[in-house]
């Protein structure tokens, strides 16, 4: 990084606006698509309609966030070739099937059967459209599926050999395979999981303190907070294990975003909660510690050595500033969503769930943090493995395109604007579509009985027919 | 045939399904100013609401089949075609994003500009990258060795505004198989002059590239290229015979298959003028094929899961077929 007019630099930041833009939407695509799934399932098990409004309003929101994940998804695939094409020509036989595959795999399955899911009530059977949103959801998991693989790839590259300069795939099977690609997967699985179901019970704790269509959204909260449950202690035992694969495969990362700067002979590391590291100095100044916590934490034992990233040459350090506060932003959020599942779990025992208006302000609060602390984790791991583009193997440096500068302010400073239009016309359009709120007139589809007969009644409902002759 | 020469075929495959289908949603953007009123504008854009994605995401599978099957073109092009490849795809944004907001929006008029526009710069940008690829790109060493405006030449213009009239012919087509009344009236005519128009263009861009390129008018006039070469000039014009006869007996589904085949014949045309190579005049399918396990791998993968793949896609377009009557789905 020469200036701040060179062009590696330039495709760097360009790379991080686009994709940092990008990725809120596939988090939301992802989460929101697992809960419409559910909600379809309790829709069609139990008949009641509640469910099927609840559908429709999520649907809605889900259509939007859709799109707007899409055209900014088509930047990225592209962009790959534009700002990073050495990179690409390099890497081109290990990399490229991955994102080929989940094109072929995952974004065809998701355009092919969303307008079934969002336009096909009436135009499907109830088994059919069941299938579509099963698809749609299973092509958006599918889809990070492939690129947690190929981001991964460059962590921890495996199943490749150089020739030529050039790299040559060995075994597919240890490309996708590769060692952190699974913990990797299920953190951002999780992640986007968490992110979405903290979402759908923000919006819906809000409009419960307004006292909006409060049966609706105590549903949809309550159901959300359920899902959250599960997330919420599984992805601070993932982000352990996350840990864990930087601290083998990666130990300069690992030094860096702990701001842990000399190997500790003897005694454990500390563990640094706050600090300030300084790259010039290597030291983390102000630090708040807990001793051998460190330790503790990558090796299992409270005297293991941990490399210090004075242990590696200076021009191989990551930025220990930065990815030592996104990390810890983005592992405060995690812990601070565990803690509030914990209060939620607390207080549906009592019954007071939907009515302790702190609880309900607090998960409004705490609603866009999800995003936030995935946008912190990213950073972590991808400003972390700099300066490699393939750790240990390409530099970054080593693999931007034959362009001068001019191409790529021209092109950031548009997308910078773009987007500021886009994503704000996106709240715009998603605040309007909540103020609308669920329709609650229009006929709810039925779900024919293989007799042919159509029910539209709840399963209460078919059991006071038959025990009170009613209807 | 090749692994190297297979994965072409199916590389070019894709990007005429995806030229072809997009064309129609592009297409349609561009008859936009043409239209009588908002609700007219509405029942456009319900034509191709439920398909537009899976048509754009042939875009996108042809991008990612070139970086697969042919990495050197993936690098090489993007980094020589920066601006308008940027382009192109920020011009796709707003025209995807429209089909949500203008749904959503009262004030219409912002988005249909939005949804215009975005899609007039994608279609320049498309045919200013097509152009640049036939006038020459500078390579050396496999690498884009020349200037960030080398694209920007006459010949590559013209191209980009050749495609115009080729989008509004395949959009007004499939107006006239999806519409009824003044809507599809307004098509046969619109299908009409954007027929003859393109018939114009293939003319003057057929006539201009052999002069621009000694290769092309020595492929034409060589053995055994000489003998069937002139078949797709051929072929096109019995589809615009076709197209023109059957807009004016107003058949509804003819002239969508004609339009159809008249890009076809000019694609053919152009395939056949370039092989084989991909970046005339440097760079051969074969020099830019990767490795023959990843050819073999992605080859595979083309095998089992692209036949579902354009199984589930019809299935999914004749569950909106018909015409566009009452259904609101943009609206």
């Amino acid at each position: 990084m020469d200036s701040l007019l060179d062009p590696i630099f330039l495709s760097r930041l360009q790379f991080a606006v686009t994709i940092m833009f990008h990725i809120l939407f596939p988090v939301l695509t992802i989460g929101l698509g697992i809960y419409l799934v559910v909600l379809e399932i309790l829709w069609l098990s139990t008949r009641a309609e509640i469910y099927y409004r609840m559908y429709r309003l999520w649907a809605r929101i889900f259509a939007v966030n859709f799109a707007v994940g899409v055209v900014s998804g088509v930047v990225m695939e592209f962009e790959f070739g534009t700002n990073w094409s050495r990179f690409s020509a390099l890497t081109a036989n290990v990399f490229s099937p991955l994102l080929y595959f989940e094109v072929m795999t995952a974004f065809f399955l998701e355009a092919g059967f969303l307008a079934i899911m969002l336009f096909g009530w009436d135009k499907v059977n109830h088994v059919i459209h069941f299938l579509a949103t099963s698809f749609v959801a299973a092509g958006a998991v599918i889809s990070a599926t492939w690129i947690m693989a190929a981001n991964s790839w460059m962590q921890t590259p495996a199943g490749y050999n150089i020739v030529q300069g050039k790299f040559m795939v060995t075994s597919f099977a240890a490309v996708i395979f590769n060692p952190s690609f699974t913990v990797r997967l299920v953190h951002m699985l999780s992640a986007s999981f968490e992110t979405s179901f903290f979402a759908v019970a923000g919006i819906s704790a809000f409009m419960l303190l307004k006292g909006n269509n409060v049966p609706f959204y105590r549903r949809s909260m309550g159901l959300a907070l359920l899902m959250a449950a599960l997330m919420a202690p599984l992805q601070v035992y993932v982000g352990d294990r996350n840990g864990l694969e930087v601290f083998r495969y990666q130990p300069a990362k690992l030094a860096a975003l702990e701001g842990h700067w000399d190997t500790n002979i003897g005694g454990g590391a500390p563990l640094i909660l706050i600090g300030v590291p300084d790259m010039e100095a290597e030291k983390t100044f102000f630090q708040v510690s807990v001793p051998n916590a460190l330790s503790l934490l990558v090796t299992h034992t409270l005297t293991g050595s941990v490399p210090g990233l004075k242990e590696f040459p200076r021009e191989d350090r990551p930025n220990s500033f930065a990815v030592f506060w996104s990390f810890r932003i983005m592992a405060g959020i995690g812990f601070l969503f565990l803690f509030v599942m914990l209060w939620a779990g607390f207080l549906w025992k009592r019954g007071r769930l939907f009515h302790n208006r702190p609880f309900l302000w607090t998960i409004v609060s705490v609603q866009p943090l999800g995003w936030l602390a995935t946008e912190m984790g990213w950073v972590t791991s991808e400003m972390g493995r700099q300066p490699w583009l393939v750790y240990n193997v390409l530099k970054t440096v080593d693999g931007g395109s034959p362009i001068p500068s001019g191409n790529v302010l021209w092109s950031l400073g548009l997308f910078f604007l773009i987007f500021l239009a886009v994503g704000s016309s996106y709240f715009y359009y998603v605040i309007k579509i909540l103020r609308e709120g669920p329709d609650i007139t229009s006929p709810v589809p039925l779900i024919r009985r293989p007799a042919g007969v159509g029910i539209m009644e709840t399963r209460q409902e078919t059991q006071q027919r038959h025990e009170g002759g009613q209807k | 045939m090749t692994l190297a020469h297979l994965w072409a075929s199916l590389v070019g495959l894709a990007m005429i399904l995806y030229v072809v289908l997009d064309g129609i949603s592009l297409g349609m953007a561009l008859l936009f100013p043409l239209s009588a009123d908002e609700k007219d504008r509405t029942i456009m854009m319900e034509t191709i609401g439920p398909i537009w994605d899976a048509n754009q995401t042939w875009l996108v599978f042809g991008g990612a089949a070139i970086f697969a099957a042919f990495p050197p073109v993936y690098s090489i092009l993007s980094s020589a075609l920066y601006i308008p490849l940027m382009t192109f795809v920020m011009g796709l944004i707003f025209r995807g994003v429209t089909f949500e907001f203008r749904a959503h929006s009262v004030r219409k008029a912002v988005w249909d500009r939005a949804f215009f526009l975005g899609s007039l710069v994608a279609v320049l940008s498309q045919g200013i990258m097509l152009g640049a690829i036939l006038t020459g790109i500078s390579i050396s060493n496999m690498q884009f060795s020349g200037g960030a405006l080398d694209w920007l030449k006459p010949f590559s213009l013209v191209v980009g505004v050749a495609l115009i009239p080729g989008y509004t012919m395949l959009a007004s087509c499939y107006l006239v198989m999806k519409t009824e009344g003044a809507v599809q009236e307004k098509a046969f005519r619109q299908a009409l002059w954007s027929g003859l128009a393109v018939l114009f263009f293939m003319g003057v861009v057929t006539v201009w590239t052999p002069f621009h390129y000694p290769l092309v008018w020595k492929n034409w006039f060589s053995v055994p290229r000489i003998y069937f070469v002139w078949s797709f000039p051929m072929l096109g014009l019995v589809a615009a015979h076709i197209l023109i006869k059957s807009l004016k007996a107003r058949r509804e589904t003819t002239p969508l298959v004609c339009a159809v085949a008249l890009f076809l014949a000019g694609y053919f045309g152009l395939v056949t003028s370039l092989y084989p190579y991909l970046i005339p005049p440097t760079v051969t399918i074969e020099d830019a094929a990767a490795q023959p396990e990843t050819l073999l791998f992605t080859l595979w993968g083309a095998v089992i899961v692209l036949p579902l793949v354009i199984a589930y896609i019809i299935y999914s377009y004749s569950v909106f077929g018909g015409k566009v009557g009452g259904d609101h789905y943009y609206g």
